[in-house]
Order: C-alpha cells, then structure tokens, then sequence
C-alpha cells in the first residue's frame, strides 16, 4: 500500500513531475508514492525521471488518468 | 659473518627501504593533486540557460524547462540578459534615473506579465487568446513559472552589465536574483552538461 497519494490530474507539464519530485522528498528512503496524472507527456518524462533520479518504478498503469507507483531509493 | 657485518647490511637495507618509502609518498601526493584537479574538470548534470530573450513564449519555454530539470534533482543556473531581464521586473522605478533610462524603463516590459509573444501577437490580442487557452488548459502562466523555478531552488543571476545599460535597479528585479557577469556564466556552464540559450 503505497504511503503517499498524490492527485496531479488535469496538470500539465511540467507540474507532474514537480509535484513528483516535492512529494519524494516528503517520504522516507523504501516507502511508496502513487500518484495519478492526465498529461499525455507524463508517460515518457516519467522514464526519463526515473532514469535520472534512480528511483524505483513498481508499476505504471495506462489511461486516464494513468497510475504510477514508484518506490523511493 | 660477524655481527657487525649484518647490521651493516641492515642498515643499508634499511636507507633503501627509507628512499623507495619518500619516493612512493612524493607520488601519491602528486597523484592526489591529478585527482583533484580532474575531479574539478569533471562535468556535472548542472544545467544552465542564458536567458536573451524577453518574449512571453520563449521565457515560459526556458522556465518550463528549469523547473523540469529541477524536479529531476539537477541544479539549475539562468542568467539573463538583455531583454530577458524583463522576466524578474516585480516593479519599475523612475526616480533617480536620468532621462535615457527613464525612457528604456517606460518603453520595456514592467514584469513577466506585460511580455510579448514572439509571434502572433497581434497587438496583444493573440497574446490574450493564448492566455485564454493557458488558462482553459490548465496551463501556468509565465507568471507562476517563475514563482515556481524560485520555489524549486532555480538559481537566478541577473547581467549586472546590461543591468548598467538599461539602468535597471537591483530594487527592481524579484529577491533573491544574484548579480553577476561573464565569468559567472562562463564558470557555471564549464561545469554543466547541459547549457542552454534562449
């Protein structure tokens, strides 16, 4: 069960991976962040952050809006 | 073999030992500078952007993408220059100016919000509509980018050259915006992969 919840829906970039990056900040190093995004680019400025910061990417659900869970390093 | 003989022998094996021993310390000493002056050299995810221009669109797009590369844990230096400067305006002064500067003061933007589009303006109507659009889209305005690069620890240095030309106050520009020239720019982007200008 992820620890934090973060609602970004109707959001566009490059908020969602603003409020991502505030949110990752408030949890500790092993807890999980889900949050859910509607902005088409969100999927692919994801990968890039995820490769750029490390953390770990637990699932990513298609859709509207789309799921992420990520697991802080 | 007598005694002394040996501790003859060991006493030279020891000199030896001693100068291999002031020999490998002056290396590693010297190596220890190498390294540190490589790790100086070596390039970091830094990222910085020169910022000229003073049009609406072209400064959304620099700030869209320092508070982007912001959140993706890299720091961010923009230095702006020339017309760019119009981007940190929170107000205008005109006391104190002498008349040229009064006159570049009335004739630049007062701030973020009374920037042009570089292309369809339209006397401000196309400026209007895409403001419209922004809004209805959920976009942030130019105004909360700003705000929002200064939330996110975005690094801010104004052109104290230009500032001098356009006789722009320090007073005038957003706090916590530093001052600098050249060099400070200079320096910043040797050290960062990424260096942008727009």
């Amino acid at each position: 069960m992820a620890n934090i919840k973060i609602d970004c829906k109707n959001l566009m970039c490059p908020r969602p991976i603003i409020d991502l990056s505030k949110a990752i900040k408030t949890i500790n190093s092993g807890e999980i962040l889900e949050l859910e995004v509607t902005d088409p680019a969100f999927e692919s400025d994801l990968q890039a952050w995820i490769k750029q910061t490390r953390h770990e990417l637990i699932s990513f659900t298609a859709g509207v809006p789309m799921v992420a869970v990520i697991r802080k390093r | 073999m007598r005694k002394e003989d040996i501790s003859l022998d060991e006493k030279k094996k020891f000199t030896r030992l001693e100068a291999g021993f002031k020999d490998m310390e002056t290396r590693l000493k010297e190596l220890e500078r190498e390294f540190q002056q490589t790790q100086s050299q070596m390039l970091t995810n830094d990222m910085t952007i020169v910022v000229f221009s003073g049009e609406m669109d072209k400064l959304m797009t620099a700030f869209v993408l320092a508070t982007g590369a912001a959140a993706m844990e890299i720091n961010v230096t923009m230095f702006f220059t020339f017309w760019g400067l119009s981007a940190l305006k929170k107000d205008v002064q005109y006391d104190g100016k002498k008349f040229s500067e009064k006159m570049l003061t009335l004739m630049m933007p007062s701030g973020p919000g009374s920037t042009k589009l570089s292309n369809f303006h339209m006397l401000g109507g196309g400026k209007k509509f895409l403001e419209y659009l922004m809004k209805k889209k959920n976009i942030q305005s130019l105004s909360q980018c700003i705000t929002m690069a200064q939330d996110v620890g975005v690094k801010m240095i104004a052109c104290q050259m230009t500032m001098d030309l356009m006789g722009i106050k320090p007073e005038e520009l957003l706090d916590g915006v530093e001052f600098g020239g050249a060099a400070t720019c200079i320096g910043n982007a040797t050290r960062s992969k990424i260096n942008f200008f727009i």
